[in-house]
């Protein structure tokens, strides 16, 4: 078999015919795994804007709920998270073992940091009462300023974007830990760094996706 | 060894290699064994197990037909209960579009053949493929679950409020098992598309892709933006039965017609999800049973793509009756009859490839007639029921049913038959029995009219579908197709009869039966474990038949792996040497 005796550097798997072409199929398919999750998301936020041009009070009013502030400090977290991640990758093309390592650190620390305002911000909600669909049971005084009678229901949607798009940061830090490891190991170098690339692609877009829920949920006036 | 200059940069050295007819190693005989099967990463292998899971299924759902048009019968009841009797023509529909027709032709035909005809030697992510492979079988098991507890009887779309305001259980099963679903056929369009982009054999351009390729091409294209529009739908539709979000659900807050838009924006291109594959089949298999080149392979090959992209903008014909706004109705109408322009571009076209063809009717080619006939028909009646004022007289009749069934049955059934029996040499190395093979096509096309034909009548003169009961006049077209759905059985038994006892037998089957001019007949049958043993080189278009088969037979001799510029250009001359 003459084409099986070419010599193979160990991380090209064997039915690629070189190191190229297996790292432009391995960002094709990323990029291709991307569209599925843009339009993914893409039908929630049509759900969204069907919702919100049927009752554009009960938005303004709802949003008003949401925490401004800690929202803007997750959007900048997550923001720098994005940064960090461009510089892991970075690191590893220069063959940087240790820029790679502390920088897949400093993103996976950023995206703790992002899940935990999350998870107070969930906590704090959910204590008043705030919670979707059926679960729906506020406080009086919540009830006093929030009357409009579809009220859980721009609940339910933003638990349901926030959630899936936490989901996503969780899928994210697991992909991060492991790449993590494998820099640890010495697995990357300048030659094969592609799971830093591809993860880093990942990464991106669930910072994007936080760029737009962030104005459509939190900032109606 | 004959030197094949590409361009003034590269020269690939090449060297003619015909497939062996006996070959000593294929991919049966490496990797042996239970455990290699379950873990393998191959994509032939990948392949036959989804073959043989699509298999499973279609009888499944097929025995269920056969019951539901058993109990049509009389027009009161026959044996069944009215409620299993909606739970199942439910799970018919489910499993028939779920199950058996989103991955029957890309995931089972297209897994084996479509790096084959790529000159690859596997796909872009074998890992994922396989990975694809038990995602849809856990969506099975999830799909069981909902039986076990009881069933469903949504129907196949899952409408609110039927999916939101009954057994809440079953439905959070079942649509959790199609959520899973999706995902194989997310990670099977995403391994097709990069395999297409990046993992050509040298020379293989885009204006040398087999009509095949363009239409698997076509199908990504389809699933990978609209299934997960079908992930998210139903995972909403979930948490409306878990927590009450009030999305779709009218009864607290949400809109039903709106589940509608989302449900048909993923399910009306998935009919062309279900039949571009099809057409790919029809190409290949024509071409070579008429021994003639294509006629019109980009019209071909690009209104592929131009069903892929109009299919995304007509699903609100599934609504006319629902209350949606005129002018939206009349434009969805319009775009629906624009739709059916490529595909009759496609038909045509095969016509005129038969045209002055040397035309051999073995088994293949019959059901590729038989596509042509009951597909155009299908296609037709779709047109029909795309025509506002025709649409609110047949809607949700019997008319809509034999439309659906002429264009699933007939047209991506028939291909996928057609396909079967067309790649079935080279997938076992065994040859099926020529004379059954007709004889059950045979009965197929009797069958299939005579279950399908009195629906279109029943339906135009107002028996509405999925009733349990009907009026004493509709019982000679009921009876009818009752009787053509057991033809339809006993065919299809017929198949699996000779399928079977082919694969037992010790004949083998040549490499290039049909002497086609496929880069996957290049091969050996059945094909070694790295499909090649060598690295193909392509020179001549795929369907050249007016060209010698040595000139299809030529492969890399050399080091040079014939990656990167040798991909895009195109190879020009040939010079004889002898060495
Ligand atoms: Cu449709």
């Amino acid at each position: 078999m003459a084409n099986h005796s070419a010599t193979h550097p160990a991380h090209v798997q064997h039915h690629f015919v070189d190191s190229d072409q297996q790292f432009e199929s391995a960002k094709m398919g990323m990029w291709v795994f991307l569209v599925n999750e843009i339009l993914f998301f893409g039908g929630l936020f049509t759900a969204y804007i069907v919702f919100r041009a049927w009752y554009p009070d009960l938005f303004t009013q709802a949003a008003q709920e949401l925490n401004k502030l800690w929202g803007g400090v997750n959007t900048i977290v997550l923001i720098g998270s994005s940064l960090t991640v461009a510089m892991a990758i970075r690191s590893a093309q220069k063959n940087q073992k240790r820029g790679l390592e502390l920088n897949l650190l400093f993103t996976i620390i950023l995206a703790c940091v992002f899940l935990v305002i999350k998870y107070f911000e969930y906590e704090h909600k959910l204590h008043l009462g705030i919670a979707p669909g059926s679960f729906w049971n506020p406080t009086p005084e919540i009830l006093a300023e929030l009357s409009h009678p579809k009220a859980n229901i721009f609940f339910s949607i933003y638990y349901v974007m926030t959630g899936i798009h936490g989901l996503h940061v969780l899928v994210g830090i697991g992909l991060m830990i492991w790449l993590y490891i494998r820099a640890r190991k010495g697995h990357f170098s300048s030659e094969y760094y592609t799971p830093v690339e591809i993860t880093g692609l990942y990464w991106h877009l669930v910072d994007l996706i936080w760029i737009f829920l962030f104005p459509l949920l939190y900032l109606i006036e | 060894m004959e030197a094949v200059k590409t361009s003034e940069k590269t020269t690939l050295q090449v060297k003619r290699f015909k497939p062996s007819e006996n070959p000593t190693t294929n991919f049966f005989t490496e990797e042996r064994g239970l455990k290699a099967w379950l873990t393998t990463v191959d994509h032939k292998k990948i392949g036959l197990m989804y073959l043989g899971a699509v298999a499973f299924f279609f009888a499944l759902a097929g025995f269920l037909a056969i019951a539901l048009r058993t109990e049509l019968w009389t027009p009161a009841k026959t044996f069944i209960e009215a409620d299993t009797y909606n739970k199942l023509f439910t799970l018919h529909g489910a499993m028939m579009v779920f199950f058996v027709l989103v991955p029957s032709i890309p995931a089972a035909l297209g897994n084996f053949i479509l790096p084959m005809q790529l000159g690859a030697k596997d796909v872009a992510f074998p890992r994922l493929n396989l990975a694809s492979f038990y995602i849809y079988l856990i969506g099975a098991v999830f799909t069981f679950i909902a039986l076990f507890m009881g069933g469903f009887d949504t129907g196949w779309t899952f409408y609110t409020p039927y999916s939101s305001d009954g057994d809440s259980a079953t439905v959070i099963w079942v649509t959790l098992g199609v959520f899973i679903l999706g995902f194989s056929s997310i990670l099977t369009s995403t391994n097709f598309m990069t395999t297409i982009h990046k993992l050509r054999a040298p020379g293989i351009t885009w204006d040398k892709l087999p009509l095949n390729i363009w239409a698997l091409y076509a199908t990504s294209i389809i699933q990978i933006l609209a299934t997960p529009v079908l992930a998210i739908t139903i995972l909403l539709l979930s948490l409306e039965n878990i927590m009450d979000i009030g999305i779709f659900d009218p009864a607290k807050g949400g809109d039903p017609v709106l589940y509608q838009h989302f449900f048909w924006f993923y399910s009306h291109p998935a009919v062309y999800i279900m039949i571009v594959p099809g057409f790919g089949i029809i190409s290949e298999v024509i071409t070579t049973f008429s021994k003639k080149t294509i006629f019109g392979y980009w019209a071909i090959a690009l209104s592929s793509l131009a069903i892929a992209f109009i299919g995304f903008l007509v699903w609100g014909h599934h609504m006319f009756t629902s209350g949606q706004s005129p002018v939206a109705t009349t434009i969805f109408s319009f775009l629906t009859f624009l739709v059916g322009i490529p595909t009759g571009i496609k038909i045509f076209n095969w016509v005129a490839t038969l045209y002055k063809g040397s035309i051999d009717m073995k088994t293949p080619m019959l059901y590729v007639f038989i596509f042509l006939f009951l597909f155009s028909i299908g296609g037709f009646t779709g047109i029909m029921l795309g025509a506002l004022s025709v649409n609110i007289h047949l809607h949700d009749t019997y008319y809509v049913v034999a439309h659906f069934h002429y264009v699933m049955m007939g047209g991506t059934l028939m291909a996928l038959l057609a396909g079967l029996h067309y790649w079935w040499p080279k997938m076992t190395g065994k040859m099926y029995n020529e004379t059954l093979g007709k004889v059950a096509a045979t009965l197929i096309f009797i069958g299939f009219n005579m279950t399908f034909l009195p629906q279109f009548v029943m339906g135009a003169q107002g028996m509405p579908r999925r009733y349990y009961n009907y009026i004493d006049q509709f019982t000679p077209f009921h009876q009818t197709s009752t009787v053509g759905s057991y033809v339809l059985g006993v065919a299809f038994l017929i198949i699996l009869y000779y399928l079977v006892k082919s694969l037992m037998s010790d004949e083998k089957a040549p490499a290039n039966p049909w002497e086609s001019r496929g880069l996957e007949w290049q091969s050996t049958s059945p094909p070694d474990l790295h499909n090649f043993d060598h690295t193909p080189v392509v020179i001549n278009k795929p369907y050249d038949y007016h060209r010698p088969m040595e000139e299809f037979q030529l492969g890399l001799a050399v080091e040079h792996n014939g990656h990167g510029e040798a991909h895009d250009v195109d190879v020009k001359e040939t010079e004889q040497e002898n060495s």
